[in-house]
C-alpha cells in the first residue's frame, strides 16, 4: 500500500498521514492510493507537514504497518543505537523490526 | 584564543536576527521550503531522519570552558542530553526544533559561538591542527591565519551561492595532522628560502564519491596576499565550477578536468587583477589577532615524569598523551570512543566535566579533533594522574587514541537521511571485538574509518582500514577498503572485493588485522605492512 | 533565443540610482558584441562578463539574469564589471528573492527586477540589516578590518 510520511515543520519530528491529520505513529498510517500527490500538495501548502513524500508499505494481520525501506523504518522507530530515544524504549525486539 | 570585539559580536547578533526573521517568514508561508532550505542550511540546520539537526561551528576546533559548558547546556535545553563531535571539528545536535532554533542561536551568540555556514553551498568551518600551539614541529600557530580566513569567508557576498560546499584547512607543520590535502583548499604555512613566512596552497582535494588528493597549486603566497589569493581561487571556482551535476560540482572536479596548471593560471590572472582592488586586510589585522593565540604562561622546572605504577594509567599515557613543545607538558587526547560506545558522542554531563577539566588543567582551552575526540592541549605531566582519575570517573579515560578502537564513524543510517547503511552498530561491534580479544592494543596504530554512504563523511577513503556502507537490494552491505592515509603520506584506500553483511564485515576486519599481525616486521604499522605486502595476502584471507 | 529580451523599467522594483532608466530591451552578450549601437546587455550565468570590459563606455545597463537563485555566477559577473570601473546600472533579474538582496547590493547590483514582486517591508529590512561587513567590495563600505585599523 502507499502511505505518506514527512516531518513536522515546527518540531522536525517524523509524522505519518492517518487519513485526517499527521500522527507520530507509523501504525496509524493509511493507504492513500492515488491521492498521494493531492494530499501532499495540500498539506505542504498549509504548512501542516514538511519534506513529505509517499512510500510503499505493508500492513500485517495485527494492523502493524511496515515501511518497505529500512530508512523509513529507522524513521518510524528512532535511532537503533539509542533505544532509550526511540518511540519504543521498553521493547528490545523493536530493533529487529527495523532491520 | 580569539575573543570577539564589538564588531564580531554585532555580526553574530545580526545573523541571529536575520535567521529569526527568515524562520518567521517560513512559518507564515511567505517563503517556500525550497527558498528557506538554503537559508537554514547556512545556519547549520538540516532536516534529518528524526528531527532537525543543528551543526554548531567550532572555529578551527578551539573552545574554552565557558563555551563547552554552553554546548552542554544546549544539549539539555534544546536536545536530548548529548551532542556529537564531527569529523570537521564541529558539534551536532540531533533533536532540534525549528521553532526553537533562533533562541538556540541567540544562546550561542552569548558565548561567541554560532552555526554560520556550517552547511550549504558556501565556505564552511576553517579546520586546523588540533595540536596547534602545543606541537613542537609547527612553524607558527596556524590559527591566527584560520581566524583571518574565517572572518573573510563569513557572509562573503560573492561566495554564498557556490556550485557546492567548500572546505578549507590550515596547518603549519610538515606533519599533516588535519588531513589538509583532502580539503578543497589546504594551506600549509611555510618558510621560503629567504626566510619569509607564507602559504603553500593545495587546491582540489576531497573525499566523497571521487576522492582526490589536492595538488600543489602555488608554492608560496606571501602572508600579505593570503586573502587576495584565496579570493582568486574562489572566484575561478564560482565562475567555472560545474552546476549541471551535484556529484561533479566540487572544486576537485574542476581542477581535475581543467588540469591543475590551467586552474593555477586562471587563478594567477584573477589574482593579478584582485591585487589592484585593495581587498587584503592590512598586516596590522593579523598582528591584532596573533596575541590571542600566544603561548599561555607555561611553568618551568616541572617534572617530566608521571607516576606510572598504575598499569591502566601508564597505557593511557602512552596512547593518549602527546609530547609537547614546552618541557613538563603534554597534549592530552580525551577519547570519545569508549569500548562498544557511539564514536564522538558526549553526554551533557561529560561535556560539563570536560569544560571543568579544560579550565583546571589546560589553561581553559580544549580542542575538537577531526577524529571526533577532544584535546586538552597543555597539561602538566605532574598532574596527569589526578586528571586521569577524573576522566575515568566520567567514562572519558579510554586508552585508544589512533588504535583500532579509536574509530571514526559518521552518524550513518541511524541519524542521517543521506545514508545507505548504519555505521554506528558496526563501529560498536568492532570496538567490542578487539577490546574483548585484547588484540586492539597489539595492533598499535590503526586508523579505522566508517562511512554510511558514498558521501564519505566518515573519511573511509583515508582509513588504514575503511568501511563503506552501501545499499544492496534493500539490505545493508559493507565494503572493506585498505591502505588509506590522511597524513602527509596521503593515499586513498582500495576496495578489497565483494562486500559483507554486518556480521561479515566485523569478521573481515579481524581477518585483515590477523594478516597484519602474522606478517608485520619490526616497527611496521598496519599501513606500512599493507604497503609492503600489497592487497593479495589480505584478499586471500578474506575470500578464502 | 531572441535578441531583444529583458526587463522594462516597470519591472524594476528597487533601484539605488537617480539617473533615467534605459528604456529599450537588453540584448544577449553575443548580440551585443556583434552590434555597435546597443546600450543594454543581458548576462546569463554561463556568460563571461569580462568580454564586455572593452565596451563598458557605451553600456548604460547590464542585466544579470538569475534563472535560479542558487546559481551564484551572477555575483562574480557584477563584481567583475564594477572592479573594471563600470558605473552604469547593474540590474538583477529573474529569481531575485528577499534574502539575496543585501549581498547582491554588496556585489554591485543597484537595481532589482524580480520575477515575483517582493514585500517592500521585508526588502527594506533586508537591505538595511547589516551595519557592518567583513569584506571589501566596490560598494564603498568600509570593511570591519578598515574600521579597526583606520
Amino acid at each position: 500500500m502507499k502511505i505518506l510520511t514527512g516531518n513536522d515543520l515546527l518540531t522536525g519530528l517524523v509524522t505519518w498521514w492517518d487519513g485526517q491529520g499527521w500522527s507520530p505513529h507509523v501504525d496509524d498510517a493509511v493507504d492513500v492510493g492515488e491521492e498521494a500527490e493531492t494530499i501532499l500538495a495540500r498539506e505542504e501548502a498549509a504548512r501542516r507537514v514538511n519534506a513529505s513524500y509517499a512510500i510503499e508499505a505493508t500492513r500485517d494481520e495485527a494492523g502493524k504497518v511496515r515501511p518497505a525501506h529500512i530508512k523509513d523504518r529507522v524513521r518510524a522507530l528512532g535511532p537503533t543505537v539509542r533505544p532509550d530515544l526511540t518511540l519504543k524504549p521498553a521493547e528490545p525486539e523493536a530493533l529487529n523490526w527495523v532491520i | 584564543m580569539y575573543k570577539y570585539d564589538s564588531y564580531d559580536q554585532e555580526m553574530v547578533d545580526t545573523r541571529v536576527a536575520e535567521f529569526r526573521d527568515q524562520t518567521r517568514r517560513r512559518l507564515e508561508g511567505k517563503i517556500t521550503e525550497d527558498q528557506f532550505k538554503p537559508l537554514r542550511l547556512q545556519n547549520g540546520l538540516y532536516l534529518q531522519l528524526h528531527a532537525y539537526m543543528l551543526r554548531v561551528a567550532v572555529p578551527y576546533g578551539t573552545l574554552n570552558s565557558t563555551q563547552m559548558h554552553a554546548l552542554a547546556d544546549i544539549a539539555d535545553k534544546y536536545d536530548r542530553g548529548y551532542g556529537h563531535f564531527t569529523t570537521r571539528q564541529n558539534i551536532q545536535y540531533n533533536w532540534i526544533k525549528l521553532e526553537e532554533a533562533p533562541d538556540l542561536l541567540a544562546d550561542l551568540a552569548k558565548v561567541e559561538m554560532h552555526a554560520i555556514q556550517t552547511s550549504g553551498n558556501c565556505i564552511r568551518n576553517i579546520s586546523s591542527d588540533q595540536y596547534a600551539g602545543a606541537a613542537a614541529d609547527e612553524l607558527v600557530d596556524p590559527r591566527p591565519y584560520a581566524e583571518l580566513l574565517r572572518q573573510w569567508s563569513s557572509f562573503h557576498p560573492e561566495f554564498l551561492h557556490l556550485p557546492r560546499k567548500f572546505k578549507i584547512c590550515v596547518i603549519a607543520s610538515d606533519t599533516d595532522r588535519a588531513a589538509m590535502r583532502l580539503h578543497d583548499i589546504g594551506i600549509q604555512i611555510v618558510k621560503n628560502d629567504a626566510g619569509e613566512i607564507g602559504c603553500a596552497f593545495y587546491v582540489g582535494g576531497g573525499m566523497g564519491r571521487t576522492p582526490m588528493v589536492a595538488p600543489l597549486i602555488r608554492e608560496f603566497v606571501p602572508l600579505d596576499q593570503l586573502i587576495t589569493y584565496s579570493e582568486a581561487c574562489l572566484r575561478v571556482y564560482n565562475r567555472y565550477g560545474r552546476r549541471d551535476n551535484k556529484y561533479k560540482a566540487r572544486i576537485k572536479i574542476l581542477v581535475h578536468e581543467m588540469g591543475k596548471d590551467e586552474y593555477a593560471r586562471q587563478v594567477e590572472e584573477e589574482f593579478a587583477h584582485l591585487l589592484e582592488q585593495g581587498i587584503e586586510p592590512p598586516l596590522a589585522e593579523l598582528e591584532r589577532i596573533k596575541p590571542y593565540f600566544a603561548d599561555p604562561a607555561f611553568k618551568t622546572d616541572l617534572t617530566e615524569k608521571a607516576d606510572r605504577s598504575d598499569d591502566k594509567f601508564a597505557r593511557w599515557v602512552d596512547s593518549n598523551c602527546m609530547a609537547h613543545k614546552a618541557p613538563g607538558y603534554v597534549a592530552v587526547t580525551i577519547s570519545l570512543k569508549p569500548v562498544g560506545g557511539i564514536p564522538g558522542d558526549a553526554s551533557t554531563e561529560q561535556m560539563h566535566v570536560m569544560a571543568e577539566l579544560a579550565k583546571e588543567y589546560s589553561f581553559d582551552e580544549c580542542r575538537v579533533t577531526h577524529a571526533q575526540n577532544i584535546v586538552l592541549p597543555h597539561v602538566e605531566i605532574g598532574r596527569l594522574n589526578e586528571l586521569y582519575g577524573k576522566l575515568a570517573e566520567a567514562d572519558l579515560a579510554t586508552a585508544n587514541i589512533d588504535h583500532i578502537g579509536d574509530i571514526i564513524a559518521c552518524p550513518g543510517l541511524d541519524y542521517c537521511s543521506l545514508a545507505n547503511a548504519r555505521s554506528i552498530p558496526v563501529a560498536q561491534k568492532i570496538s567490542q571485538r578487539f577490546a574483548d580479544s585484547g588484540k586492539g592494543e597489539m595492533l598499535g596504530q590503526l586508523k579505522l574509518k566508517i562511512s554510511g554512504c558514498i558521501n564519505a563523511c566518515g573519511h573511509h577513503h583515508a582509513g588504514h582500514i575503511g568501511i563503506l556502507g552501501v545499499d544492496k537490494k534493500g539490505t545493508e552491505n559493507y565494503q572493506l577498503l585498505l591502505g588509506g592515509s590522511e597524513a602527509e603520506d596521503t593515499s586513498l584506500a582500495k576496495i578489497t572485493g565483494p562486500g559483507f553483511d554486518e556480521a561479515g564485515i566485523v569478521d573481515a576486519v579481524e581477518k585483515a588485522a590477523d594478516v597484519y599481525l602474522a606478517q608485520r616486521e619490526e616497527g611496521e604499522r598496519f599501513l606500512d605492512t599493507y604497503r609492503r605486502i600489497g592487497m593479495d595476502p589480505f584478499k586471500e584471507a578474506l575470500y578464502a | 533565443m531572441p535578441d531583444n529580451l529583458g526587463t522594462s523599467p516597470d519591472d524594476v522594483q528597487f533601484r539605488f540610482r537617480d539617473d533615467e532608466m534605459v528604456d529599450h530591451a537588453a540584448v544577449t552578450v553575443d548580440a551585443f558584441l556583434d552590434q555597435s549601437n546597443a546600450a543594454a546587455v543581458r548576462i546569463e550565468p554561463g556568460d563571461d562578463a569580462r568580454e564586455l570590459l572593452p565596451h563598458l563606455g557605451r553600456i548604460k545597463l547590464v542585466e544579470v539574469n538569475f534563472p535560479g537563485f542558487m546559481d551564484g555566477r551572477g555575483y562574480s559577473s557584477a563584481r567583475a564589471l564594477r572592479e573594471a570601473g563600470y558605473d552604469g546600472e547593474i540590474r538583477a533579474v529573474g529569481e531575485v528573492l528577499i534574502d539575496q538582496l543585501a549581498i547582491m547590493r554588496r556585489c554591485g547590483f543597484d537595481a532589482f527586477a524580480p520575477d515575483n514582486e517582493l514585500d517592500t517591508a521585508d526588502a527594506e529590512r533586508a537591505f538595511g540589516l547589516w551595519d557592518n561587513v567583513y569584506q571589501k567590495t566596490t560598494d564603498g563600505r568600509a570593511p570591519i578590518w578598515q574600521k579597526r585599523h583606520g
